[in-house]
């Protein structure tokens, strides 16, 4: 067994979360200026602009968006561990609040009822997952909601199969246009149950820009849902282009016999992501 | 690329077409959902409103805070469609134009035509550099509402394209 104080969760959430609102993953800039190269007219501008965005945000420590979020925080716990001091999630929004702050972040988190702010971001969409061993993994997402806006849920029937989530992952695209900052990348949860394929769909969006599923049958839905998103013709801020979506990404669970559950979850070009490890 | 100085005149609206680049300077409102329904109430009280429509540009966004030294932290455009319901009744009453990011409705565009109003996309996710071009932000309406606040911005050289113009085009694409 592994004794580890939540203070050290706290600290890594904090250290993660200002690295991420500054910060657009690698992959994701390469995949963007492989975008601009090709584009032309007001696409390749949005996308100039994007690309010296990143650098400045970078260099300045600013939030590369100022849509700094809303903390999404996954969490592989090893069975061996065992917390002590705070609650872990107490630790976790600790984390969250100080980031924000200091970050000079955008409080983004409000009631949904009455609108009022809660103020300082918190709380985080916690998710977590007991694996093997006695380390923790933190994936820390800061998402925004433009494109969050966009995502959407379908539950098929066996019988439409993988047109059917073809389609499904296409319309979501088609419908969101212009709206969650495209280029888009997708992420898509295939199986399980209601909420199991959402959170499927969200894990998705953790592989980098150019990953590939495993599976030969799922690699062959994730180019064929990219082709046909490419051929709407929306481009880099659906000002029209070639580039509507840098990557299908799709997680995949077994399901029910009766069921297909398709989740599909956008994110904006702007890929912050930042992992961690105790 | 086009510089235009704030307000813009009707001469220079009419000057502008679906696609155009332009750089602005001068001083633009934020104002997202929440601000737009105090606006709302506002009006439908009989009340005057905590700032002059008649000519202005409202910018939908909301910042970060500033850094000690700045006069904004980053500040792109938020999604233009959550403002369809609120945009056609402001350009009725004197809005000259409006910045946001993503395509608006129909109801939008007639109102843009009818009132030759302009429409303009800011890169969204360039929160940073929107940021950068923000020399001076003062809060006029709303505090509490914090980031989703009435500010007054004063900006330099802000780049922008036109989105839809005050003759029913637009720049974007649908994706059918």
């Amino acid at each position: 067994m592994r004794i580890i104080d939540t203070k050290q969760i706290e600290e890594l959430v904090y250290s993660l979360a200002l690295k991420a609102g500054v910060k657009m993953t690698e992959p994701c800039a390469a995949a963007l200026k492989k975008a601009c190269d090709i584009e032309e007219g007001a696409a390749k501008f949005a996308l100039e602009t994007i690309l010296e965005n990143k650098d400045v945000a970078f260099k300045e420590k600013m939030p590369v968006c100022q849509d700094t979020g809303m903390a999404v925080v996954i969490m592989e716990i090893g069975q061996d561990v065992h917390f002590v001091g705070e609650l872990l999630s107490d630790a976790i929004n600790e984390g969250v609040r100080r980031a924000y702050k200091d970050g000079y972040f955008r409080k983004s988190v409000c009631d949904p009822i009455t609108r009022v702010n809660t103020g300082d971001n918190t709380p985080a969409a916690i998710h977590t997952e007991i694996v093997g061993g006695d380390k923790v993994r933190i994936t820390f997402l800061p998402k925004g909601f433009g494109s969050e806006n966009m995502s959407a849920h379908y539950m098929l029937t066996p019988s439409q199969g993988v047109e059917g989530i073809i389609d499904s992952i296409v319309e979501t695209v088609r419908k969101a246009g212009s709206r969650p900052c495209p280029p888009v990348y997708v992420g898509v949860g295939i199986g399980g149950n209601f909420d199991t394929s959402a959170f499927l769909a969200k894990k998705a969006l953790l592989k980098d820009v150019g990953y590939e599923n495993e599976r030969e049958d799922i690699r062959k839905i994730e180019r064929e849902a990219l082709k046909r998103i490419n051929e709407l013709g929306i481009g880099a801020q659906g000002f029209g282009g070639k580039v509507t979506a840098l990557g299908v990404s799709c997680e995949v669970a077994p399901t029910h016999i009766a069921g297909l559950p398709v989740a599909v979850n956008i994110q904006c070009h702007c890929i912050r992501c930042e992992k961690g490890e105790i | 690329m086009k510089k235009l100085n704030l307000p813009l005149t009707k001469e220079d609206i009419l000057s502008l077409h679906a696609g155009d680049p332009v750089l602005l300077s001068g001083v633009i409102l934020t104002a997202r959902d929440c601000a737009h329904r105090r606006i709302f109430e506002c009006l439908d009280r009989g009340e005057k409103l905590p700032f002059d429509i008649e000519g202005a540009t409202i910018y939908y966004a909301g910042p970060c805070p500033a850094k000690p030294g700045m006069a904004s932290g980053s500040c792109g455009p938020t999604t233009s469609a959550r403002m369809n319901v609120f945009a056609p009744r402001l350009y009725d009453l004197g809005l000259n134009s409006a910045i946001g990011k993503g395509e608006m409705s129909e109801e939008v565009k007639s109102a843009l035509v009818k009132n030759r109003c302009c429409y303009f996309a800011a890169v969204g996710g360039a929160g940073a550099l929107y940021g950068k071009a923000i020399k001076k932000s003062e809060c006029i309406a709303f505090p509490d509402l914090l980031s989703e606040a009435v500010y007054r911005l004063e900006v330099v050289d802000f780049p922008v394209v036109v989105a839809m113009d005050a003759y029913g085009n637009s720049i974007y694409k649908n994706g059918k």
